[in-house]
């Protein structure tokens, strides 16, 4: 039983709870979180691989924005508690990326430039649920929002869908990536409010 | 950048409201007395929660104002349109209950010793000096002797977070200002944005490896570790954590 904070009150509108999951609220902005600067890797020198499968794939830009690609709107849900309806996103579904690939993995390591890393079940990759995103709100994806491409997998929490993510690595076993190794939960499930390690 | 694991399940606590102190005229710092805090590392946040005699609850994350070992006190600013933290700056007084749970995150993070490198650079936009202020304390409070230089850019004097404490640093840090907007009279100090031939004057060469640590607003952010990046720091030394104006 939580105590009362006195004096405390409700200031913003309900949020529809079919829209956002618990202990969320809604923003209209669009915040910026990541743990270093801003990578700007030239698109000449950009490349999108998948490792690990039988044999490793790997598009160059031109390459990659040449496969067919899909728009789609769609609620984010970042685990700072800021959830943002209806954003409107170009991407590659990885239903595309992945069918290029013969592999047995059921887990996944997408990384970017910077260094970061996020995993993932290749599940929940497949089946129109996942995308390398290029374009948003219209235009291009900004590079602080993770441009020129990130993966975007709404229904985990935001840190899942990777910037300036590079590629996927195919694994059998399920590894820590960046922010779960810090303690941040292995999957992500903002309906089951999983935000730490344990929740 | 590899990390230590904590596999350790967060629970939501009971906390006390102790002593609070207004630090600017949107700022206050809150003590918090929570009997199990398990402890913390300096730039670590923990969570909030409120609960209204409804039953509705909020949630949001605040950094962690205070050295590990010192008594538990965050420093909030207060967001006009937000909803924890107008209550936590003008409605909370001691004696009032809330819950927390944390500490989280383990990124952006300084202990003495834990890095072989050169000195520390901290780069702060407004409120974003509250993880830097714990490290500072940290510093002093373990006897580290890694040489400091604190940027500190605010709107105007007025809104300069722990003036007191900061006017007096301790031995080896050296702090800067920078004030955006207006200043006092005969201010001889920095007034415009951070850029870079302010970084250049004001930031260890990288030749000296430094470890940075950056804070603030996204902009105030994307434009140092940029800056610092175009100094040849390299992106793996520039840690960030960055807020926006999201209604806190």
């Amino acid at each position: 039983m939580s105590p009362v904070s006195r004096g405390f009150r409700r200031k913003r509108e309900a949020a529809p709870a079919d829209r956002v999951p618990p202990g969320q609220y809604v923003t209209k902005d669009f915040p910026v979180l990541s743990a270093g600067p801003t990578p700007h890797t030239p698109l000449p020198q950009w490349t999108f691989s998948i490792s690990g499968g039988h044999q490793p794939v790997s598009w160059t830009w031109e390459e990659f924005r040449a496969l067919p690609t899909e728009t789609l709107t769609t609620d984010i849900h970042c685990v700072t508690r800021w959830s943002k309806l209806d954003t409107s996103w170009e991407g590659v579904s990885l239903d595309v990326l992945l069918a290029a690939v013969e592999y047995d993995a059921r887990y996944v390591l997408a990384f970017s430039d910077g260094g970061y890393t996020t995993n993932l079940p290749v599940a929940d990759l497949l089946g129109g649920k996942a995308w390398v995103a290029f374009g948003y709100g219209g235009g291009p994806l900004g590079a602080e929002h993770g441009g020129p491409a990130r993966l975007l997998v709404p229904h985990l929490y935001f840190w899942k869908s990777a910037k300036w993510v590079r590629g996927l690595q195919l694994r059998d076993t399920d590894v820590p990536g960046f922010w779960e190794n810090y303690g941040y939960h292995l999957y992500g499930d903002p309906w089951r409010e999983q935000r730490y390690a344990g929740d | 950048m590899a990390g230590t694991a904590v596999r350790r399940r967060l629970s939501w606590q009971t906390a006390t409201v102790g002593r609070v102190t207004d630090e600017t005229p949107r700022v206050r710092t809150l003590w918090l007395e929570v009997p199990d805090w398990p402890g913390h590392r300096a730039g670590q946040h923990l969570d909030i929660r409120l609960t209204a005699d409804d039953g509705y609850q909020a949630e949001r994350a605040y950094s962690i104002a205070s050295a590990p070992g010192e008594p538990l006190a965050i420093t909030v600013e207060r967001l006009d349109d937000g909803e924890v933290s107008p209550y936590l700056t003008e409605e909370a007084r001691a004696g009032d209950q809330l819950e927390v749970r944390g500490p989280v995150g383990g990124y952006f993070v300084w202990e003495p010793g834990s890095d072989p490198g050169g000195p520390l650079l901290l780069a702060a936009g407004g409120s974003g000096v509250v993880p830097l202020r714990a490290i500072v304390r940290e510093r002093s409070r373990t006897g580290s002797s890694v040489p400091v230089r604190l940027l500190y850019s605010s709107r105007s004097w007025e809104d300069v977070i722990y003036s007191s404490e900061l006017e007096l640093p301790p031995d080896g840090v050296q702090v800067t200002y920078t004030l955006t907007r207006s200043q006092p009279r005969a201010w001889q100090g920095y007034a415009r944005r951070v850029d870079m031939q302010m970084l250049a004057e004001v930031a260890w060469p990288a030749a000296e490896q430094p470890l940075a640590y950056v804070c603030g607003p996204t902009c105030f952010v994307e434009s140092v570790a940029a800056g610092l990046v175009g100094l040849g720091y390299p992106a793996g030394r520039v840690k960030t954590e960055r807020f926006g104006a999201t209604g806190q």
